[in-house]
C-alpha cells in the first residue's frame, strides 16, 4: 500500500498545501495567483456583488497580455483601437487599483505574457502552488511548482479565500532519456510526448518530467515542455528543481535574498520524488530518436516528423478517427499522403507563452542570421515580455530578424490566439511556435502548424515547412 | 448557482471528438466583462458561415433540435483553453447538461461551478444515445439524484459522479461561501507557513 511508499514531488507539494478537508474535497492553499484581463472581470464583479475582499493582494500579480496590440503600447490603454479590448483592459486597471494588487500595465517593460513574467520576476518559485485563469499555467511547473489553469469562478474563489477546492490527481511520470540530435529541442520533446499519449492521454494526471534529457534542458526549455502539458490533457507538469533552477532564480527581483535565499534553497532541495515513490503510470521517450516535429492537423496530437507526410484516413481503424482525420485534412487544405515539407506557408509566428523567451529568440535568430525571408511570407517575432524584448535588442537579435524581413513586435499573446489584431485570414497557413492548432485558433479558417522556433525560422526562409537540419551551421 | 436536479429536454447530437473550447466559443467573444449574453458566440464557426448566416445543417440550427437542453458528444469534450466562457455560453443558450464519453479536466471542473451537469457515459452508450437522438424522437431525461439518463426509447444508463460535486449541484451551493466557513483553518495554515517559509512573506 501507499502508506509505506515514498512520495512523488506532486504528493509532497500537495501535502504541504493541504489546509483542510471539507465534504470530501481538499482545500488547497495557493501561494501565487497570476491574473490577466480576459478571465478576471467577472470574478471581480462577483467579489463586489458579495462584498468580498481579496484575501492576499500580496500573493496576486496582474498583467495585461491576451488582447493587447503588439504595437503602440506606449500610447496606453486609451489608444487601444478595439473598444471591447479597451474596456476589458480598463476594467483590469480599475480592479487591481481597487484591491491593491501589483500590476505591470501595458507598456511597462516588466509587462508581457503572464507565463513569461512570473518566472522572469522570480515570483514563480519551487514548491509553490500557482494558479491563473489560463490553461498554460502548467508552464510554471518547470520550477517544481504545482501550477495549473482554472476557470473564472475559481479565480474568484482564490481571490476571496487564497485557496482552491480540489480533488487529488494521479501521478504520471514521463521519462525522456538520451541525447537529442542537433536541431531537436524541448518543443520537439513536448510534441513527441503528446503524439505518444494523445491529447487526452494525461487527463486526470499530474505529469512529472524526468530523465537525463530533461535535466539537460535550460529553464526556458523546461518551461516549453511544461507549458504544453495541458495539450496532452494533464493540467500540471513538473520538473524537480536543481542547480539549473536555482541559477535561474538567483538575483531575480522577487527571489529571496541573503539569508532568506539560504533558507529557501535548503527547502527547495527537498523537492524531488522519493526513489521508492509509486507512479500510477510511466511513459518513456528516447530523445535520440526524435526528429524535428510538426503538426499536420487540428489537434496537438496530430504530430509528424518534418520528413513525414500527412496521414491517410484509411490508415486508422476506427470510423470516428477516420472521419476526424478526413475533416482535419480538409480544414488544413492537405492531401492524404502529402509530404508535410511541401506545405507552403503564408505566415510565420515566433512567440507565445510556449516559445517567446530569450533562448527561443536566440535559436531562431541563429537560423535566420544573414538570410532572407521567402517572398510572400509574412513573418513576425513577438517577444514574451518587455524585458525579453530589451535583452534581445541588447544582443542585436532584433536587427538580425529585421534584416531578414521579420516584423519585430511588442510583447503579448498576439497571434497565438488572435484576440488582438494579429491573426490569420481564412485559408492562410502559419508556421507557429505557439501551442494550439485548433480550427480557427489563430483566426477563422486559419491553418496552424505547430513547431519549434528553429523550425519556424527555417519555414520563414524556405517559404514552406522545412527541415531545420538543412539550415544548421 | 442554480441547482440541477432533473432535466427532461431535447438532446442535440454532435458526434465529434476533441471539441475544444475555442470551438465552443471563439476568441472574439472573450472580450466581454459580463457572464451573460454569450450564447451568440456558442459554436460560432460551426453555427454560422463566413457571411454570418446560420448553417442550416448544423445540429443546433435544425428546427427539430430547437430549444435543446442536452448536448450529446464525443471524447474529450472541452479540451484546450480554460475559458469559463464555454460553460457560460452553453448555459446561456439553454444547454444545462452535456453527455460525452470523456471530458477535459478544466472544462469538467468549470461546469460544476455553474450548474451545468457534465455526464460521462461509456463510449458504446454514447454511440447508442447519439444514434437515437438522430432519429425522430430526441427527448431524454437526466436525473442527477438517481444518476441516470433515460434515452428517447426508454433505455436507462447510469453514470458515476463524485458525491461532493453531486451534492453541490443538487443544492446549488456557493463554493466560496462554503470555503469561507473554513477561514480559521486558512488563518492557522498561513500563520504556520509564515514560520516555515518566511521568504514568501513579502514586506
Amino acid at each position: 500500500m501507499r502508506a509505506m511508499a515514498g512520495k512523488t514531488l506532486y504528493d509532497k507539494i500537495w501535502d504541504a498545501h493541504l489546509v483542510s478537508e471539507q465534504e470530501g474535497e481538499s482545500i488547497l492553499y495557493i501561494d501565487l495567483h497570476l491574473i490577466h484581463e480576459v478571465t478576471t472581470p467577472q470574478a471581480f464583479a462577483g467579489l463586489r456583488a458579495n462584498r468580498r475582499k481579496v484575501r492576499r493582494p500580496d500573493r496576486t500579480l496582474a498583467v495585461a497580455d491576451h488582447n493587447i496590440p503588439t504595437e503602440g503600447q506606449g500610447l496606453g490603454v486609451a489608444a487601444v483601437a478595439d473598444e471591447e479590448a479597451r474596456l476589458q483592459l480598463a476594467t483590469l486597471e480599475r480592479n487591481v487599483a481597487d484591491h491593491g494588487i501589483e500590476f505591470f500595465p501595458m507598456g511597462d517593460i516588466r509587462n508581457g505574457i503572464v507565463h513569461v513574467v512570473g518566472p522572469e520576476q522570480g515570483r514563480t518559485q519551487p514548491g509553490m502552488t500557482i494558479v491563473c485563469g489560463d490553461s498554460h499555467t502548467s508552464t510554471h511547473g518547470a520550477f517544481g511548482a504545482l501550477a495549473h489553469g482554472i476557470g473564472t469562478s475559481e479565480v474568484e474563489h482564490v481571490l476571496a479565500t487564497q485557496t482552491l477546492r480540489q480533488k487529488k490527481a494521479k501521478n504520471l511520470r514521463v521519462v525522456i532519456e538520451g541525447t537529442p540530435a542537433p536541431g531537436v529541442g524541448a518543443k520537439d520533446f513536448a510534441l513527441a510526448v503528446i503524439g505518444e499519449i494523445g491529447t487526452a492521454g494525461g487527463t486526470g494526471y499530474v505529469i512529472e518530467y524526468a530523465g537525463d534529457a530533461v535535466r539537460a534542458l535550460s529553464m526556458e526549455g523546461r518551461m516549453t515542455l511544461c507549458n504544453l502539458t495541458i495539450e496532452g490533457g494533464a493540467r500540471a507538469g513538473l520538473v524537480a528543481p536543481d542547480e539549473t533552477t536555482f541559477d535561474y532564480l538567483r538575483g531575480r527581483p522577487a527571489a529571496p535574498k541573503g539569508g532568506a535565499w539560504d533558507i529557501a534553497l535548503a527547502s527547495w532541495k527537498t523537492l524531488f520524488s522519493d526513489p521508492d515513490a509509486v507512479f500510477d503510470r510511466e511513459v518513456r521517450i528516447d530523445a535520440s530518436a526524435i526528429a524535428p516535429l510538426v503538426t499536420w492537423g487540428t489537434s496537438p496530437e496530430d504530430v509528424v516528423p518534418v520528413t513525414g507526410a500527412a496521414p491517410s484516413p484509411e490508415a486508422f481503424a476506427s470510423p470516428d478517427k477516420r472521419a476526424s482525420v478526413a475533416r482535419a485534412l480538409e480544414y488544413m487544405g492537405l492531401e492524404a499522403g502529402q509530404p508535410i515539407a511541401s506545405a507552403k506557408v503564408d505566415v510565420v509566428f515566433i512567440g507565445s507563452c510556449t516559445n517567446s523567451r530569450i533562448e527561443d529568440l536566440r535559436v531562431a535568430a541563429d537560423i535566420v542570421r544573414g538570410r532572407t525571408v521567402a517572398p510572400g511570407v509574412r513573418a513576425m517575432v513577438v517577444p514574451g515580455s518587455g524585458l525579453v524584448k530589451a535583452q534581445a535588442e541588447e544582443e542585436g537579435l532584433d536587427e538580425v530578424f529585421r534584416a531578414a524581413g521579420f516584423d519585430w513586435r511588442e510583447p503579448g499573446c498576439s497571434m497565438c490566439l488572435g484576440m488582438n489584431p494579429d491573426r490569420l485570414a481564412p485559408g492562410e497557413r502559419c508556421a507557429s511556435t505557439s501551442n494550439r492548432n485548433f480550427e480557427g485558433r489563430q483566426g477563422r479558417g486559419g491553418r496552424t502548424h505547430l513547431m519549434s522556433p528553429a523550425m519556424a525560422a527555417a519555414a520563414a526562409l524556405a517559404g514552406h515547412i522545412a527541415d531545420v537540419r538543412d539550415y544548421l551551421r | 448557482m442554480k441547482p440541477f436536479t432533473r432535466l427532461d429536454a431535447r438532446a442535440a447530437p454532435l458526434p465529434l471528438a476533441n471539441i475544444d473550447t475555442d470551438q465552443i466559443i471563439p476568441k472574439q467573444f472573450l472580450k466581454t466583462v459580463e457572464r451573460e449574453g454569450l450564447s451568440r458566440g456558442l459554436f460560432y464557426d460551426l453555427r454560422f458561415d463566413d457571411a454570418g448566416k446560420p448553417r442550416p445543417d448544423f445540429v443546433l440550427n435544425r428546427p427539430e433540435y430547437a430549444g435543446a437542453g442536452v448536448l450529446v458528444t464525443g471524447d474529450n469534450f472541452g479540451c484546450g483553453s480554460s475559458r469559463e466562457h464555454a460553460p457560460w455560453a452553453l448555459m446561456d443558450f439553454g444547454v444545462t447538461c452535456v453527455i460525452a464519453s470523456s471530458f477535459a479536466d478544466i472544462f469538467y471542473n468549470n461546469c460544476f461551478q455553474n450548474g451545468l451537469l457534465p455526464v460521462v457515459l461509456k463510449p458504446d452508450e454514447v454511440q447508442d444515445l447519439l444514434g437515437e437522438c438522430q432519429g425522430g424522437n430526441h427527448m431524454v431525461s437526466v436525473d442527477l439524484a438517481a444518476q441516470t439518463v433515460t434515452s428517447p426509447s426508454g433505455k436507462v444508463f447510469t453514470f458515476q459522479i463524485d458525491p461532493s460535486r453531486k451534492a453541490k449541484m443538487l443544492n446549488g451551493l456557493d463554493a466560496i461561501g462554503e470555503t469561507l466557513t473554513a477561514a480559521p483553518d486558512i488563518d492557522a495554515w498561513e500563520a504556520r507557513r509564515a514560520l516555515t517559509h518566511p521568504w514568501l512573506e513579502r514586506a
